[in-house]
């Protein structure tokens, strides 16, 4: 079976290992995680995703650019901001897009 | 077609009951969800414009959650019978007990834990999250005793977005008010701001809502209107929680 591939941004590192974390308990999912902008472009160009997690952390600025990136990219894949920081709204927040998608 | 200029629009509604509430029951703490929540995932219960969960949460004497994060989110904690030990990242150690509300912004990132402070009864509480205004906050944390405030048969504000304003504020356009009343008691409810929804949910008793009847931990949302009409069916504790829909 296919893991959804979710590519996850934050730059909290105990916050986005929560978060992949959560998200790899899942035995259908799979988390990857960005803790720069810099390192979350890197990581986007290496490897397929089904959706972007943007947690907290990155300038506006930095999440347009981001969201660019991915806007000119051949995958255009959703980029959904991500809120409370923890499983509450996570699997919502997944299901959400990927329901949409 | 001509539409009437004149003519009212009607005010739309949306009735979660309380039986129809997912709920995690993890024995020391029994927790019913009007939105979506953890692993249960509803398409239809998301969210009342901003505000995204409303917890009715029950924890065993001397047990709680362990540190664990939280970011982006106007976090409200309203302890309805017994006290919580709360600490946090930021410092605060603190206890919260009955008739005090609590927000924590969680904006960049907080850690905190909080625990009955009970050894032997249970603590019973709203753990209310309402969608911030702004992402990145740096994180901010208040608390207010507000039982000593309120009068008999009114509501009292005990949130509000403005720092000056009667209650805790938030990082959201947001107002909450809370109100203990005798039977047959009516009053009317005047929206701060046309564009919101008003989330009204019963803590005690039974009520009447804009011809709507409600019983304990019922939830009525009502949006596109301008003013609602609450009556006491019974004696009766209600929660207003006045939302923006779009934001």
């Amino acid at each position: 079976m296919k893991q959804t591939e979710i590519l996850v941004i934050c730059t909290q590192q105990e916050i986005l290992n929560t978060i992949v974390r959560l998200i790899n308990a899942n035995e259908t999912m799979n988390g990857t995680g960005a803790n720069t902008l810099e390192q979350a472009i890197t990581v986007f160009k290496s490897a397929s995703f089904d959706m972007v997690l943007m947690g907290a952390g990155l300038t506006s600025e930095e999440e347009t650019e981001f969201e660019n990136i991915v806007a000119r990219s051949r995958s255009k894949i959703p980029v959904v901001h991500h809120y409370g920081g923890g499983s509450g709204l996570l699997f919502a927040e997944i299901y959400e897009c990927l329901g949409r998608k | 077609m001509v539409l009437n200029k004149n003519k009212k629009k009607m005010a739309q509604t949306v009735l979660h009951q309380a039986a129809t509430r997912d709920k995690s029951d993890h024995g020391w703490l029994k927790s019913f969800h009007t939105f979506s929540f953890g692993m249960h995932y509803n398409p239809e219960r998301i969210n009342f414009g901003a505000l995204r969960v409303l917890n009715d949460d029950w924890v065993s004497g001397g047990k709680g959650f362990g540190e664990h994060p939280h970011d982006n989110m106007e976090i409200i904690s309203i302890p309805l019978e017994g006290a919580l030990q709360h600490e946090d990242s930021m410092e605060n150690v603190a206890v919260i007990e009955a008739g005090e509300i609590q927000v924590m912004s969680a904006g960049t990132g907080i850690y905190h834990k909080e625990f009955n402070k009970d050894k032997d009864q249970p603590v019973q509480f709203l753990q209310i999250w309402l969608f911030p205004n702004q992402r990145n906050v740096t994180p901010r944390y208040q608390q207010l005793r507000y039982d000593n405030l309120m009068k008999a048969n009114q509501f009292t504000q005990i949130l509000s977005p403005n720092k000056d304003d009667d209650g805790v504020w938030i990082y959201q356009d947001a107002w909450f008010n809370l109100g203990k009343f005798d039977k047959a008691t009516k009053v009317d409810y005047q929206f701060k701001n046309k564009a919101n929804g008003l989330y009204v949910f019963v803590l005690k008793g039974d009520a009447k809502v804009e011809g709507q009847d409600l019983t304990e931990r019922d939830g009525f949302g009502i949006w596109d209107t301008e003013s609602v009409t609450i009556e006491a069916a019974l004696d009766s504790q209600v929660l207003l929680m006045e939302v923006p829909m779009n934001f």
